[in-house]
């Protein structure tokens, strides 16, 4: 069936087999019945756009974790670790694991005990509508965009790697995603989301190893990697972030530490909804919090089969990666160097595992984004705004229309992409106009008791704007970047964490300002919402290795252990 | 997963696609050991200890989270 509708294209990167082939049906046969099955549970409007809150920790925290383990993820940071080495770990450990920790620790109690289902719904019981509208509407558009994003960059990933059809690709993926998610909504995302978890790890994992094998360890790797490319460092994290000048990526310590870390990560990990999600879903607040303290872990060893691979191929291919705007015929670009490491050592059934592995990722970030794109329409647009009272079955009738329409959407942004290539940098820019100032709203409105409907409302949309004006300024006048990212020879890359450590700067500044200028609410209207007026529930006496913060630490020395280690 | 509700829980179709798959790699393992494939390393047999590392694990996963074998 598949074989008969594949378009054969002689340049493709890799050749599957009869047995490929079967173990990729399996899997798309597995999801939609896992999407039947799971119909009867998906009842409620708390069952499909929360999946009932019953989730264990553990399934919340891999859950949490996968949805941000997509293939374009995958590819894209090995080819990273290619082109800049280790540093591409950054985003892995630095830019994820605090974040992580500070999610579970400090963030989630809040999230949970609200009993919010959204981190739109979130503003709205902490700073009022407009805010909420404000940020539900830009989540809702965006997702859905990087939907069709991420759909398009599947349909060429395919192209390139397999031959397959582009419009093949595009309908039978989001036509099976379209029927598991409209069954069972949060549930089946988060069923497949942990099966696609399982897939990616044992898809991906015999490249590092076998790849050790060849080089001879991680010491012969690097003896490979310096006798190729000479005078080059690719195997230190921190060591050559001292100037903007002495790495590939032209970046400095302190855009990583607080751009990464302290702003963009924390924008994405505990603010933006698509992850939340997955943890909000949590059985009771002791799973929330462990949940991602759980998806840290995996997390910090994601590079083992993102950026080890990246770094075999610098040290075992016979051939120099280039990148993909300056490819001539029969070169192959950075982004490609995980199927073609795939290809190196796997053969017939392994090489259709890791193919799987990475359709059952693009599939379940197609999942992520119009499951949350459900939720935000359903709850913080349509029923404040258009609907309210309307019966619950009415609410999830809405949310499953929603997954198809969304999916939609999406196939329509996709075509779109098709024809306005430059569309794609464009829409991956204009999410992090929202999502950086989001951190610094949701964070003050949890920890500041003075914290105003009007200075949340002001900080985000000053912080969006400011976010907006800088990049339009750099597209404008290229030699803006020395302004905002503080040095000429800071790279995509770097610019991205200068933009959103001034925007969340900025909307710090506004919402502090205005709230001390505005009347702020009593005490009791924050019961539940913010700290000091709050009575975060306690664990009782349960031993320590089942408290959260002692995993939570655990997690972080590991953390300070890595870095030291790959220095 | 639920215990409300008695979901199968996701271990098992984890355990359950696992299995199928390591059957399938461990066969096509032991079908090309006189011809292994032109890949790297081939010599050491990946397919039949990696599919029989995958039987193993989605067995356990199978066994341990069948739907028969949950608590009430």
């Amino acid at each position: 069936m598949i074989s008969a509708l594949v378009f054969v294209n002689p340049q493709r990167l890799v050749r599957l087999s009869a047995v490929d082939l079967a173990i990729i049906a399996i899997y798309f046969l597995a999801v939609l019945l896992i999407g039947f099955y799971l119909k009867r549970f998906a009842k409620s409007g708390e069952d499909f756009f929360l999946a009932g809150r019953e989730m264990t920790a553990w399934v919340a925290g891999l859950s949490f974790v996968s949805a941000n383990l997509g293939s374009l993820e995958l590819m894209g940071w090995a080819g990273n670790a290619y082109q800049y080495g280790i540093l591409a770990a950054h985003w892995y450990w630095v830019g994820a694991i605090p974040a992580m920790l500070f999610l579970g620790i400090v963030m989630m109690p809040f999230y949970y005990i609200s009993k919010t289902h959204s981190v739109p719904g979130y503003l709205q019981l902490r700073y009022g509508k407009p805010t909420s509208a404000l940020s539900a509407l830009s989540f809702a558009f965006m997702t859905i965009l990087m939907s069709g994003v991420n759909m398009y960059s599947m349909a060429v990933v395919m192209k390139v790697v397999l031959g397959w059809n582009f419009h093949f690709s595009i309908w039978i993926s989001s036509l099976t995603v379209g029927i598991y998610v409209a069954l069972g909504g949060l549930f089946s995302a988060i069923f497949n989301e942990v099966v696609q978890f399982f897939l990616i790890w044992f898809g991906a994992l015999l490249i590092p190893i076998l790849g050790l094998v060849e080089t001879g360890g991680w010491n012969g790797m690097v003896a490979r990697i310096h006798q190729n490319f000479p005078g080059q460092n690719y195997t230190h994290m921190w060591r050559p972030m001292a100037h903007f000048a002495d790495n590939p990526m032209g970046v400095q310590w302190v855009a990583i530490v607080f751009g990464l870390g302290a702003v963009l990560s924390m924008g994405y990990w505990t603010t933006d909804f698509l992850v939340v999600q997955r943890v909000i879903s949590a059985k009771d607040v002791r799973a929330a919090k462990l949940a991602p303290v759980i998806g840290s872990f995996f997390k910090m060893a994601v590079p083992f089969i993102v950026i080890l691979p990246g770094l075999l191929g610098l040290a075992a291919l016979p051939f120099h990666l280039v990148p993909a705007s300056g490819m001539q015929p029969g070169q192959h670009s950075y982004d490609e160097v995980l199927p073609l490491m795939l290809a190196r050592y796997c053969g017939p059934g392994l090489l259709g595992l890791g193919i799987t592995a990475l359709i059952a990722g693009f599939m379940a970030g197609m999942a992520g984004n119009v499951s949350a794109f459900a939720t935000v329409w359903t709850y913080d647009i349509y029923r404040p705004f258009l609907r309210k009272n309307a019966p619950d079955a009415h609410y999830v009738s809405m949310g499953r229309w929603c997954t198809i329409i969304g999916l939609i959407i999406s196939i329509g942004a996709a075509y779109i992409v098709t024809h306005f290539g430059s569309l794609m940098d464009y829409v991956q820019a204009l999410f992090s106009f929202f999502i950086a100032p989001l951190f610094p709203t949701v964070l003050l409105g949890m920890l500041w008791k003075r914290a105003t409907s009007a200075g949340g409302f002001l900080g985000l949309l000053a912080g969006t704007l400011s976010s907006i004006v800088m990049f339009t300024l750099v597209e404008l006048d290229p030699s803006k970047v020395a302004l905002i990212a503080l040095s000429p020879l800071a790279k995509p890359l770097a610019i991205d964490m200068w933009r959103a450590l001034w925007s969340g700067v900025i909307c710090v500044i506004v919402t502090v300002a205005v709230s001390l200028a505005t009347k702020p609410k009593e005490d009791i209207q924050l019961k539940g919402l913010v700290y000091g007026a709050t009575k975060i529930p306690s664990e009782g006496h349960l031993p320590l290795v089942k408290r959260p913060i002692f995993w939570a630490g655990v997690s972080g020395v590991a953390f300070l252990i890595l870095q030291w280690i790959f220095w | 997963m639920s215990e409300k509700r008695h979901i199968v829980p996701v271990w098992f179709f984890v355990g359950l696609l696992l299995l199928i798959y390591g059957c399938l790699i461990l066969a096509t393992g032991l079908a090309e050991w006189s011809n292994p494939p032109q890949t790297i390393r081939a010599d050491l047999h990946a397919p039949v200890w990696w599919g029989g590392l995958l039987v193993a694990l989605g067995g356990v996963y199978c066994y341990f989270f069948a739907p028969g074998r949950r608590k009430s």
